[in-house]
């Protein structure tokens, strides 16, 4: 496979697995760039792609922009509140008037699931979602398997192990889907209240009550950002607890397997999520996470290009 | 008027335990005979029905005509038009209006417009609470003596103190309480059937347990005062287990269901289509199977169809900040028939639930073909297929799953007192007859 099947990266769920082999491959030769010199090929030379931005967001966007500018493309950035409803503009008109301008590529993020996907249906330029609501954060989970395939040389047979706000998180749908596609077995674990209820599958991972079946024996592990709000929701009853018992720690740590690969998606929330010297260890990778956010977001931008000509 | 005689039409009246083909004679507005040979006035037009099916009048008891106040998704007029289209010559009209029908000048501004541009009879169901705020009861015996035939606050759920106050405060009149079960602490925030999809699409989910405490709260609620409770809208098998024990335990309960919850799933959201989003949401397979048992054993009384007509501008935008509803009035015999298709239920059976059993739970006329009632008679061509169009619907609104797909059955005459309120055919109404 040298071209993508989908015309849109709405999600993990709509991406083969070959599909998703393509993606790193590219971006691991893509990510040669990033170390030249002079960090830019005219690959997408002319090409206009739009950040649409309904959340704020600093990371995602800013690596999505630096992706685009490493390839060429003349970029545009727009913030808008999904509240923008209520001015009386819908957001499909907002999309209608981005679209007479012509750009190539929308990257969307909003924070109702699905929204992508309802773009689609209105434009004739590529979406890229870069997170949807509770749904599904493509570019994130991308990078993630790419980061571990770039360490351990493969992805198939590993055990990886997501922590944290599992119902509510975009990260860990996609990631869990993404590795489940290339071969991990995935096990996820975090409070009562962050977990399905009586299911002891999810999006093809295993649900395990206890934070320490899912470490045990781990290859990776993916620690999500906990956002502090949950504690008014009543899914937590405070940060402090959720640290000390869904936390890792480096005690924790130890029932993993050697040389196992720490990971966050970011901004960490440092002796909340782990402890300062699990972050900051020799085995996590989550600065790596971020250089690799560009080059497989260029691979994404480079591939649907090629798709559309 | 001529008089209409109906020829080789299957009878079907769950009242009468009638099922069977024979002829029915409409004179003055009222059926005046039923039976195998009838005698015949000179002047009667015969309408061979060739085994069509002949049953009392279709009655829906929980629709959204959205008169007053919201005009651009429906009116009493295209409303009744498109139940009289469906095979209803009656309707009952939710109280979400626009003012809140919480007020007898209210109740009348509804039938006085019915009267005038309705095309079945139209009989309001006012708010249990004043603006449907759930604070103070609305003046009861006042609606009533209006035309009020029900009290509910549907989409708004009544706290637990105000559902028992209102269900004490109904009996002094002998009044029905219609509840529209939901637990608005569980189901906050969710957007369809809490379960495997909900978490596939990244949508936040309803669980069935936010109707089933719900139900079992208020028939709880209904043991306790003796008032009579209506559950709308019934979508979980929680919900039909619950009402089947109070059922047998002697409490004064009815329940309705709508063809959506039997006729299709959770599934039909995936792809974030708006047109399945709806309150309660669709749910599973289970559910549905259970419904239809719920159905089937009598536990659930009454098919109505929630017709809840939105515009695109509530329809076509994003998943989170579509509206809840449906339109129902013209799926809902297809829908309902494929039960009888199925084996689920009989005829009779079907014509209780959208007819007999209506009538007495809203103390309305109708419901039945003795001779001597009114004529409001629906003739049904169970095996017509069609396909559901934009052009079809008689409804101002299209928000239907069921667009584009082919259904089986349909009204084909509607009578309202012997007088044709849909005819598309023309068989009661050729134009060489003089009125
Ligand atoms: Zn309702």
């Amino acid at each position: 496979m040298n071209c993508l099947n989908v015309c849109h990266i709405l999600g993990i769920s709509t991406l083969l697995p070959e599909e998703i082999s393509l993606i790193l491959d590219t971006a691991e030769s893509l990510k040669e760039i990033l170390d030249r010199p002079i960090k830019k090929v005219p690959l997408l030379r002319g090409k206009t792609v739009v950040h649409l931005f309904f959340e704020p967001s600093t990371r995602t966007r800013l690596s999505f922009e630096l992706a685009a500018k490493r390839l060429g493309a003349d970029t545009i950035g727009i913030s808008a509140g999904a509240s923008s409803v209520k001015k009386g503009e819908t957001l499909i008109d907002t999309v209608r008037n981005i679209e007479a301008m012509r750009p190539d590529v929308i990257v969307i993020r909003h924070p109702y699931s699905g929204t992508p996907y309802l773009l689609t249906q209105y434009v004739k330029s590529a979406v890229i979602n870069a997170g949807d609501g509770i749904n599904e954060h493509p570019s994130q989970a991308l990078l993630d398997v790419f980061t571990v395939r770039e360490h351990l040389g493969h992805i198939e047979g590993l055990k990886v192990a997501i922590l944290g706000d599992i119902l509510h998180s975009r990260v860990a749908h996609s990631d869990i889907l993404a590795f489940t596609k290339m071969g991990a077995e995935v096990v996820v674990s975090g409070p009562g209240t962050m977990l399905p209820p009586r299911q002891s599958q999810v999006l093809g991972a295993r649900v395990v009550l206890r934070t320490e079946e899912a470490i045990e024996d781990a290859d990776v592990i993916i620690a999500l950002r906990i956002q502090r709000e949950r504690q008014d929701q009543s899914l937590i009853p405070s940060i402090r607890e959720y640290a000390t018992f869904f936390g890792l720690w480096p005690e924790r740590l130890r029932l993993a397997r050697p040389g196992v690969l720490i990971m966050h998606p970011g901004p960490i929330n440092r002796g909340v999520e782990m402890a300062p010297e699990v972050a900051d260890g020799p085995y996590s990778v989550i600065l790596d996470q971020v250089t690799n956010g560009v080059a497989v977001r260029m691979a994404l931008l480079a591939l649907l290009f090629k798709k559309g000509e | 008027m001529r008089p209409l005689l109906f020829t080789n039409a299957r009878i079907i009246d769950p009242g009468q335990d009638w099922d069977f083909l024979g002829r029915l004679l409409v004179e003055n507005g009222i059926i005046a005979a039923v039976g195998q040979s009838l005698e015949v006035p000179e002047d009667a037009r015969t309408i061979d029905l060739k085994g069509k099916w002949l049953v009392p009048g279709l009655i829906d008891i929980h629709v959204h005509l959205r008169e007053p106040g919201e005009e651009y998704k429906e009116t009493i007029e295209t409303g009744t038009a498109a139940a009289a289209a469906g095979g209803f010559t009656a309707v009952a009209c939710m109280a979400n209006t626009r003012p809140v029908n919480d007020s007898a000048g209210i109740t009348k501004f509804i039938l006085e417009r019915a009267r005038e541009v309705a095309k079945t009879r139209v009989y309001p169901i006012a708010a249990v609470t004043v603006g449907q705020r759930g604070e103070q009861l609305t003046e009861f015996g006042d609606l009533l003596s209006a035309g009020a035939v029900a009290f509910s606050d549907d989409g708004l759920p009544l706290g637990a103190r105000m559902m028992r106050h209102a269900l004490e405060y109904a009996k002094s009149f002998d009044a029905l309480i219609i509840s529209h079960s939901e637990e608005l602490e569980l189901s906050e925030g969710g957007l369809m059937n809490e379960g495997r999809i909900s978490i596939e699409l990244g949508l936040k989910g309803i669980p069935a347990a936010a109707e089933e405490v719900a139900v079992f709260r208020d028939v709880t609620l209904a043991g306790l005062t003796g008032g009579r409770l209506h559950i709308a809208h019934v979508s979980t098998k929680g919900s039909v287990e619950i009402i089947r024990q109070a059922k047998a335990r002697g409490i004064k309960v009815t329940a309705e269901t709508a063809p959506h919850y039997f006729s299709i799933t959770e599934e039909a959201v995936i792809g974030y289509n708006t047109s399945a989003k709806m309150n309660p949401p669709l749910r599973t397979e289970a559910d549905r199977v259970a419904i239809i048992e719920g159905i089937r054993d009598g536990t659930i009384d009454v098919i109505a169809t929630d017709h809840a007509p939105h515009s695109t501008i509530e329809k076509e935008c994003e998943f989170q900040l579509a509206a809840n509803g449906i339109i129902g009035l013209e799926t809902s015999v297809p829908l309902s028939l494929n039960l009888v298709r199925s084996g689920h239920i009989s005829a009779s059976q079907l014509v209780r639930c959208m007819s007999s059993s209506p009538s007495q739970i809203l103390g309305v006329a109708g419901g039945s073909l003795t001779p001597g009632s009114p004529a409001d008679i629906s003739v049904i061509d169970s095996d017509q297929t069609f396909i559901l169009t934009l052009e079809s619907l008689h409804s101002m609104s299209h928000n239907s799953p069921f667009l584009g797909k082919e259904l089986q059955g349909r009204a084909i005459l509607t009578l309202i007192d012997g007088r044709p309120i849909y005819d598309p055919e023309g068989i009661a109404s050729p134009h060489q007859d003089p009125l």
